[in-house]
């Protein structure tokens, strides 16, 4: 695997890593509520203090989400918003940005569809630095991984409190640009999460990976990501997000405003931690 | 030797069918397929296990079922003689009972309190509540919500069978949704949930282990063909959604070469409409979905299209993993029948032979009446008669203007 710095992602956590901070990654699914506003709120995540975005390829069957990501794949889809659509909303992020990681986030089917050189090729050439891909466990990556590498991308796994010991080791082996740590059972979106156990996880994790171990599922505000900060690289907010532009789903003019808000709040905890 | 005799070596040890199958999911997944592979891994070849399920199929479900000979229907047609193979007359009214038997049981030994599953025409519903019933275990059953109004009977009688179901609400309100709203569950509430997946899909292991519950069919109907007819069938016909009943019953001929096979999808309103659930006789492209490779109708941005179709049974984007692999090396025929066929064949082996069938079987009749009349009185077809039609009567009747 070729960890030197030449991707975002891994420039980024070396640098975040140096000054000791922990990375705060939003979620939001691009299209979502209207395929023009994406890259307006993904510039907005940048300014309230996000250090890599992930940006959700809205899919008709997403399995493992809650019913806040559902509905925020429903929202882009009935605007026709398709993966050439999103990687055309990457490129023009790139445009004004061309520091922060932007990882795909969805499932398996619509690179399957467009067909997997076609893909790898335009995600490269969109400024695309991640790819994860819900439905698609290592086992079933094959030859992708290696074509995603060849393109710069790189592939960003999932780990859960139910994997095993001997499947951590094989996912941290083949995983590259960050850890995407799963805090709870269940979909996204759903309930409370234990700080403390997840730290007892991440540490055992610790001693099978080097990579920077980022916890998703569960983190609502300033205070759950503080917590979770404490323990892990990195803290990932989704449902809290698309919740938020879900209720302004009709004033989208006042979505990046909220986003900065919720995010900024967390930045500060975050941040604050470290200070003390 | 046969020269499909590799097909019988399948899957492969991670669940794969050639380029189909798999277990594409998340990985908060793979923890509970991990566990359930190794609990069927420790059972498949337990005499005593395989001794309680056929115990369970022959006093329970009522098995063997009879290869019946249609003569009449047969005589009108005027050309092969052709055989149902009465999985109408199975306990619950399908083939589908004989997976939920085995799954239940798995689920016994787990020692897991819950079970849950999806289901189309409420058939799988029915024959999980049903099961549940009898072993004690609580269970919810998952069902879109456009089905649940075109299946209101069984829906009641999962409800007396004291199950929960819940209503899908989410993308095209039927099985599809149904079955992603049952992976959401099952994935939050693994520890005390066994989750009966109702057909050949889904990630591995349960597209083999549905259809090595489900084969029991074709065992019996072979063993009734050399009896009843002296000698193996001409060819097999059965519907294809998901594709359990006709797994069950091709899968042990698949090494007899001169068995010709035919798998009958959903025509919906034609092919040619593109509003239809036949993947297969569509050409559909390769996709993901459930967990598994397969042929999958998607637009060109990989978004799962919705379906069509007459019966909520086989109104699914995709097929079973087997299934696809078969079509691609020629073992089975896949073909449609649309739904004006289907209603033809459902009215006319009800009054000509007085067994009213499922529309999903339907399908597989319409196909074997096309089919005998290309063959001669001397040749034999056995069609999987898998489901009884009680269920469909509110639709039929509502096609001809009745309400109840």
């Amino acid at each position: 695997m070729n960890r030197t710095a030449s991707n975002r992602i891994d420039r980024r956590f070396a640098a975040l890593k140096a000054q000791g901070r922990t990375a705060l990654i939003p979620y939001i699914t691009a299209g979502d509520p209207a395929p023009a506003h994406t890259v307006d709120f993904m510039h907005a995540c940048v300014e309230a203090g996000a250090d890599v975005l992930e940006l959700g390829v809205p899919f008709s069957d997403p399995m493992a989400d809650g019913p806040v990501i559902q509905k925020a794949c429903e929202r882009a889809l009935v605007h026709g918003t398709r993966l050439h659509h999103v990687l055309e909303m990457v490129a023009e992020f790139r445009q004004r940005d061309s520091e922060t990681p932007v990882v795909l986030m969805g499932y398996l089917n619509p690179i399957e569809r467009m067909g997997y050189d076609v893909f790898t090729r335009q995600a490269e050439a969109s400024g695309v630095d991640g790819v994860l891909v819900v439905d698609m466990p290592p086992e079933e990556a094959g030859d992708n991984a290696a074509l995603f590498a060849a393109h710069g991308l790189q592939s960003i796994f999932l780990l859960a409190p139910t994997t095993s010991e001997a499947r951590a080791r094989e996912i941290c082996r083949h995983g590259e640009g960050y850890l995407y740590y799963v805090s709870l059972k269940g979909v996204t979106g759903a309930a409370t999460l234990d700080a403390d156990a997840v730290g007892e996880q991440l540490s055992k994790l610790r001693r099978v990976t080097e990579l920077p171990l980022c916890v998703g599922f569960g983190i609502r505000d300033g205070e759950t990501a503080a917590a979770i900060g404490r323990v892990a690289d990195g803290v990932i907010v989704g449902s809290a997000l698309v919740g938020r532009i879900a209720e302004r789903a009709d004033d989208p003019a006042s979505i990046p405003a909220a986003l900065k808000s919720i995010l900024g709040e967390m930045r500060e905890a975050l941040d604050r931690d470290v200070a003390g | 030797m046969s020269r499909f005799h590799d097909l019988t070596q399948l899957p492969d040890a991670r669940g794969h069918f050639g380029p189909y199958g798999g277990r594409f999911v998340s990985e908060t997944l793979s923890f509970a397929l991990e566990e359930l592979e190794t609990i069927y891994a420790g059972l498949k070849d337990d005499p005593e296990f395989q001794a309680e399920f056929d115990r369970d199929l022959t006093h329970y479900v009522g098995r063997p079922s009879p290869l019946y000979h249609a003569e009449r229907w047969s005589r009108e047609i005027g050309g092969a003689q052709i055989w149902l193979k009465r999985e109408d007359l199975n306990h619950t009214g399908a083939h589908k009972v004989n997976n939920t038997i085995g799954q239940a049981l798995l689920a016994k030994k787990s020692g897991k309190p819950r079970v849950i599953a999806e289901t189309g025409a409420g058939q799988h519903g029915v024959a999980t509540a049903t099961v549940a019933a009898r072993l004690g275990l609580k269970c919810e059953i998952y069902m879109g919500a456009e089905d649940v109004e075109r299946q209101k009977l069984n829906v009641y009688r999962m409800h007396l069978l004291g199950a929960t179901v819940v209503p899908v609400e989410s993308g095209s309100r039927t099985l599809k949704d149904a079955m992603n709203e049952a992976l959401r569950d099952w994935v939050t509430n693994v520890d005390d949930t066994f989750y009966i997946i109702g057909t050949v899909a889904g990630p591995h292991p349960y597209p083999m282990l549905v259809r090595d519950f489900s084969a029991i069919v074709g065992r019996e109907a072979r063993r009734q063909s050399l009896e009843q007819i002296g000698r193996l069938p001409d060819a097999l016909v059965a519907c294809v959604g998901g594709g359990s009943n006709a797994m069950g019953l091709f899968y042990p001929f698949v090494e007899d070469d001169d068995v010709i096979m035919y798998g009958v999808e959903a025509g919906g309103e034609g092919v040619a409409t593109g509003r239809h659930a036949a993947p297969l006789t569509a050409n559909a492209p390769r996709g993901v979905l459930h967990g598994n490779r397969t042929y999958l109708m998607s637009d060109e941005g990989g978004q799962v299209a919705d379906t069509q179709s007459i019966s909520a049974g086989l109104d699914y984007p995709g097929v079973g993993p087997e299934h696809a692999l078969w079509k691609d090396v020629g073992r089975v025929r896949y073909v449609a029948a649309d739904d004006d066929e289907v209603l033809a064949a459902f009215r006319e082996l009800t009054l000509v032979e007085g067994i009213m069938p499922a529309l999903e079987s339907a399908h597989a009749l319409a196909h074997a009446k096309k089919l005998a009349g290309e063959m001669s009185p001397d040749q034999h077809i056995v069609v999987n008669l898998s489901g009884r039609g009680d269920k469909d009567i509110h639709t039929v009747a509502k096609l001809d203007g009745i309400e109840f």
